[in-house]
């Protein structure tokens, strides 16, 4: 154990471009599923928490199991569609990099659309009668609300950005883990567990901590600006 | 709203960062759907580089088992596969999934267990190690995921005359993963597992394991290289495929697969036929 | 009054959570001038603002109202995290104006309120009385033919309260029918042209604010200018 730990630092120094390639892409796969993730989540959620509509509690129930689903399923579908046998097979994207990005961006979306209507919800309790007394349309006052609680999205942004990058059921089976083209850093890890190289897995098991943590920071960052503006 | 167009303006922002990889001028690629005993042994990583280099042409490999691969190439998903497991490469051409099957390259299967051999299969026969095997109990790790290895793991109890099911219990493990995954097992456990000679030499975890019996010719693990009948799937690269076909069984391809060595023990034996 | 009343509620009864709330409720408020609204906690004043404004919807009873834009201030100023002048201009979406005719109105309505120099400052940062006279300012921008305030200098310091007071006033001398919800006596009686008593979800008095204030005539606003009245001796002679 010593011994593994002791040859995880000592690769940490060497690791080489090829990694940095593989942090590069998983970070760029994740943060568009996330971006993508908060486009659909972020009004879904919002409308959802102001608007009154039939079939709102389904959706709501929707939803929550979307934000259960193990991201292997959604590989799963996602492959069977996306293979040329598939309904979706003569886009030809399957093991690429944009088939990952659309089974995260399916993974982000619910927990982003989740996590956003609580957000909404609270804010709506405060600001929610003054809008409607203001006659302003669902659609209006979920962007209002949207906006004043910009800085308590960056959680859901950050959540979902967290299940993107720490999965690898998703992206292993669209993208096929294909050397310096879908290998990204869940899928090395495990290769190398595979392997037997057990000190070059942590080794890129820290880097992978390391991606997180920066982007924890700068989003932190931001939102102590923010939150000084405005309160 | 103010957020609505700043948040947009981020957005395409990040779906251009995205795009840039598909809309950039590719070179010219393949899928080969291949197994995670080539992959695992570093083999593609040694030769790709090579082939590339002289044709231009991208190897894009997709490491499955042997039976996933060739699912995978039935529903179009791949050009080519590279998989060991003779029977079903059979079946695939007799579907007419393939037109043809040309052998590329051969290892070995070796029988690795604990350095103590509580069965006591050390030199020992293949046939008689693996009746000793069921015979002591000793704890047994199975791949058990339909791969070429899995298929070898199989016939070698029926010609030992060893009836799996009926003498299956607790002992033998079966643990539906690829080699790695198994041999790591097998290392925790220091269990007995059958498993190729090129992911054994490359494999870095192996703790109490050793080589104990090698089957030479009894063991043999020929790998076989087939591309997708374009007939059954028209988005096969035909051309592409057929030059990476072409160049593993040409002579300087078959010198690159002999090349790849380990500790200066070579991984795979190039078999194609000449001409 | 000549005018038809502002608003005119009629039997109006409402129950929320099991409690009635209003009962029977009825009430006219007058076409122009200052209309205050008082009584005892738990009377239903609130709850009546918000069924004029549409915000709850009663079990019964009619609610008629003279035609017009309503705005509605409430006790705790409900500011969006954004600049001083977008939260002016959230009340001006609904009138489709210009560009430029809303710039003019978000920047006079800070003007008057003295927040000229704050208008691009987040408006959340601001004190309890910048808050207030913001939202008054938002609803002098809409330029309402009725204005709804819920005691909206309960929390404020006396400069702060004067301030406000004056733009009350100043939209009612605009023409803006005002109905105004207030514990201030003392801010009643210097700003209402009449006072509406209410009591247990009903309008038990109403007249002139100084007959109303000092000499009610029923029993339940007596018991209530009783209790808040500092000059006592008055209402308890009449």
């Amino acid at each position: 154990m010593s011994q593994t730990l002791q040859e995880t630092f000592s690769r940490l120094w060497t690791l080489d471009r090829d990694v940095l390639a593989i942090a590069w892409l998983s970070l760029r796969v994740s943060l568009t599923a996330v971006g993508i993730g908060l486009l659909l989540g972020v009004p879904l959620g919002a409308l959802i928490a102001v608007a009154r509509f039939p079939g709102r509690n389904a959706l709501v129930g929707l939803l929550n199991t979307f934000m259960g689903l193990p991201p292997v399923i959604v590989g799963l579908i996602l492959y069977l569609a996306l293979s040329r046998s598939g309904p979706l097979g003569a886009l030809g994207l399957l093991f690429t990099p944009t088939a990952m990005v659309a089974a995260q961006a399916v993974l982000a979306t619910p927990l982003v659309a989740a996590l956003t209507r609580q957000v909404i919800a609270d804010a709506d309790a405060h600001l929610g009668e003054q809008l409607r007394s203001l006659r302003l349309s669902a659609p209006r006052r979920a962007g209002v609300l949207i906006y004043d609680a910009r800085f308590s999205l960056f959680t859901a942004a950050l959540a979902a950005f967290g299940r993107a990058i720490s999965e690898i059921g998703a992206v292993l089976v669209v993208g096929g883990n294909i050397d310096g083209h879908t290998r990204t850093m869940t899928t090395a890890i495990s290769l190398e567990t595979q392997k037997g190289d057990l000190s070059l897995a942590l080794a890129l098991g820290a880097v992978l901590m390391g991606l997180v943590l920066a982007v924890n920071a700068a989003a932190a960052l931001l939102r102590g600006h923010a939150v000084k503006a405005y309160g | 709203m103010d957020v609505l167009r700043r948040s947009f303006l981020t957005l395409s922002l990040l779906a251009a960062l995205d795009a840039s990889s598909p809309l950039r001028a590719e070179p010219a690629s393949i899928v080969v759907a291949s197994t995670t005993s080539t992959e695992q042994s570093g083999l593609f990583k040694h030769i790709l580089p090579l082939f590339k280099q002289k044709t231009g042409i991208e190897v894009k490999v997709v490491a499955l088992g042997t039976g996933q691969a060739l699912d995978a190439a039935r529903r179009g998903d791949a050009d080519v596969v590279l998989v060991h497991d003779r029977p079903a490469e059979d079946k695939f051409v007799a579907e007419g999934f393939a037109k043809g099957r040309q052998d590329v390259m051969y290892n070995d299967f070796v029988l690795i267990g604990p350095k103590d051999d509580p069965a006591g299969i050390r030199g020992k026969g293949v046939d008689e190690a693996f009746r000793k095997i069921a015979a002591s109990k000793a704890p047994f790790v199975s791949r058990g995921d339909r791969s070429g290895t899995h298929s070898a793991e199989l016939r070698s109890w029926k010609e030992a005359g060893v009836d799996l099911t009926a003498v299956r219990g607790d002992w033998y493990r079966d643990v539906g993963q690829g080699m790695g995954p198994a041999l790591n097992t097998a290392s925790s456990l220091g269990a007995y597992i059958l498993a190729d000679r090129g992911t054994w030499l490359s494999f870095k975890n192996r703790g109490d394991l050793t080589i104990l019996v090698e089957g030479g010719k009894r063991l043999f693990n020929p790998y076989g290289v087939m591309l997708v009948n374009p007939d059954k799937h028209p988005s096969v690269k035909v051309k592409e495929g057929q030059a990476f076909i072409e160049w593993l069984v040409s002579p300087e391809g078959q010198k690159a697969i002999a090349d790849y060595k380990i500790n200066g023990e070579p991984l795979f034996f190039p078999s194609a036929k000449k001409g | 009054m000549s005018a038809a009343p502002a608003i005119h509620l009629e039997n109006v009864s409402l129950t929320l959570g099991g409690r009635p709330i209003l009962d029977r409720l009825g009430l006219d408020v007058a076409a122009a001038g200052i209309t205050a609204l008082i009584g005892p906690n738990g009377a239903g004043k609130s709850v009546t603002l918000r069924v004029i404004d549409g915000l709850l919807q009663p079990d019964s009873g009619i609610v008629r109202l003279a035609p017009g834009r309503r705005a509605f201030v409430f006790q705790r100023p409900a500011l969006v995290r954004a600049s001083a002048a977008a939260n002016v201009a959230l009340g001006l979406i609904p009138l489709n104006l210009s560009r430029r005719a809303r710039t003019e109105r978000i920047e006079a309505a800070l003007a008057r309120v003295g927040l000229s120099d704050r208008a691009g400052d987040a408006a959340t940062r601001f004190s309890g009385g910048e808050q207030q006279r913001l939202a008054l300012a938002r609803a002098w921008a809409m330029r309402p033919d009725l204005l709804l305030l819920d005691e909206p200098t309960a929390s404020l310091d006396p400069s702060a309260t004067e301030t406000i007071e004056s733009l009350i006033v100043e939209m009612a001398r605009a023409g803006t029918a005002v109905l105004l919800v207030s514990h201030n006596l003392g801010q009643v009686a210097r700003l209402a042209n009449e006072t509406i008593v209410l009591a247990g979800g009903r309008a038990v008095e109403r007249g002139p604010t100084r007959s109303v204030l000092f000499s009610p005539r029923t029993a339940e606003a007596r018991a209530y200018l009783t209790g808040e009245l500092p000059w006592t001796s008055f209402a308890a002679a009449s």
